[in-house]
């Protein structure tokens, strides 16, 4: 029986208003085993206030080799951006 | 098709961009990258010994809580960057077996014998100071997983590197035993440190593909060139000096020159004639036979949970 532990990916929030990002994985038999040796490999330094972990396995990803067809949609939406709309300059906060 | 994958992955990299891990990659570029990335994870991990050492026997708290942290971060490098070589398909449990096989090498420096105080302090300006030499520019590299890995540990190194010098510091303002034993010290690590960046480059094998697939971003000689120049100066500030009569400023150049580590040393402690190394393999092969018990129990306890919340 293989006992090597299954692979983590792992999520840090750097401080609150910021967005949990990618900064590798480890691995660990359950998931809270993996959020304790997340803590101690990827924030030893107060490097996050919350941290996610992932079995591997349970992501799906686009490919990168795939980037051009798959990402298109938002090339041509020019409206989700707000320059595309002209305001006077006289108008505040917006 | 293939051809078409090839140039995108050479203009990738020519135009400074990353290569991710679910890109198209050349084989060798993926080997070469395990096998780089390997031995620098092998290293984290075995370079936690020679200071370990020491741990028990800190003259301080402060000395022995700093040298606890310090260990602690070498083992966190080398988990990093053992993360980065499986984005590229390799199996963490085979390159432990691998390392402890002797089939995978690390960094020879860890061969060598820590046998006073001072070594630490040593250890921390001189070996993470190169370590940062070489480290620095592969924050850079071509490869996405490795250049990030390289991040996180390059800021890291500073703490290792400024504890060291500090410790030294302090020795030399101590007793003239104290300060002779800072001396002795620097003249046994300064060579090895040298060493640290590998044969010269007209006896290295893979700096040019390295270069081209910008894994490699300077030569042996010149990071070694760039260590030296940094180094000569806080020796002097420090109150040391380096074991080698070779060694002075060169005005045209605006460089040191200094003198050649014993290449014959060298390769005769990568073949595995160093002082340490049977004890370093014999040490991880312990540690890890010794553990093999918790990491069963672990993925044990973890299948019955599983067993359970399906039962429930
Ligand atoms: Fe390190
Ligand atoms: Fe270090």
């Amino acid at each position: 029986m293989s006992t090597s532990w299954p692979l983590w990916e792992v999520f840090v929030r750097g401080k609150r208003g910021l967005n949990h990002v990618h900064v590798g994985s480890l691995h660990a038999p359950d998931a809270e085993m993996a959020l304790r040796n997340a803590r101690d490999v990827y924030t030893r330094r107060n490097e996050g206030v919350s941290i996610w972990v992932v079995p591997a396995t349970e992501i799906t990803a686009s490919s990168p080799d795939e980037k051009d067809p798959f990402f298109a949609p938002a090339g041509d939406k020019v409206y989700r951006h707000p320059t595309f709309y002209a305001i006077p300059e006289d108008v505040p906060h917006l | 098709m293939a051809d078409d994958l090839e140039l995108r992955f050479e203009r990738t990299v020519q135009s400074e961009s990353r290569i991710e891990p679910r890109d198209w990659m050349p084989d060798g570029y993926r080997k070469t990258l395990i096998r780089q990335i390997a031995q620098h994870a092998h290293s984290e991990i075995i370079g936690m010994q020679p200071e370990g050492n020491w741990i028990s026997r800190a003259p301080s708290l402060r000395r022995k809580a700093i040298l606890l942290a310090k260990v602690q971060d070498e083992a966190g490098h080398g988990l990093y960057l053992y993360s980065a070589t499986e984005t590229l398909g390799a199996d963490r449990e085979d390159l432990t077996t691998k390392l402890i096989e002797g089939r995978q090498k690390y960094s020879s420096i860890f061969n060598y014998p820590t046998l006073t105080f001072a070594d630490v302090g040593v250890i921390g300006w001189l070996v993470d100071g190169a370590a940062i030499c070489n480290q620095v520019p592969l924050c850079r590299t071509s490869y996405g997983p490795y250049a990030r890995a390289m991040i996180r540990i390059c800021k890291e190194e500073s703490f290792h590197q400024r504890q060291g010098y500090e410790l030294l510091m302090t020795m030399m303002s101590g007793t003239q035993q104290q300060r002779d034993m800072v001396q002795d010290s620097v003249n046994r690590w300064w060579w090895p440190a040298l060493m640290m960046f590998g044969p010269p480059d007209a006896e290295s094998t893979n700096t040019e593909q390295s270069m081209a697939w910008r894994i490699k971003r300077d030569t042996n000689d010149e990071l070694r060139q760039k260590f030296v120049n940094m180094s000569m100066p806080q020796a002097e500030a420090l109150g040391v000096t380096f074991p080698d009569p070779d060694i002075r400023w060169n005005s045209e150049r605006g460089q040191y020159d200094f003198g050649q580590p014993d290449w014959d040393e060298f390769w005769q402690v990568v073949k595995g004639g160093g002082v340490c190394n049977e004890q370093r393999i014999a040490h991880r092969r312990k540690a890890h036979e010794d553990g093999a018990w918790v990491r069963e129990a672990a993925a044990a306890h973890a299948a019955k949970h599983v067993r359970e919340e399906g039962a429930a």
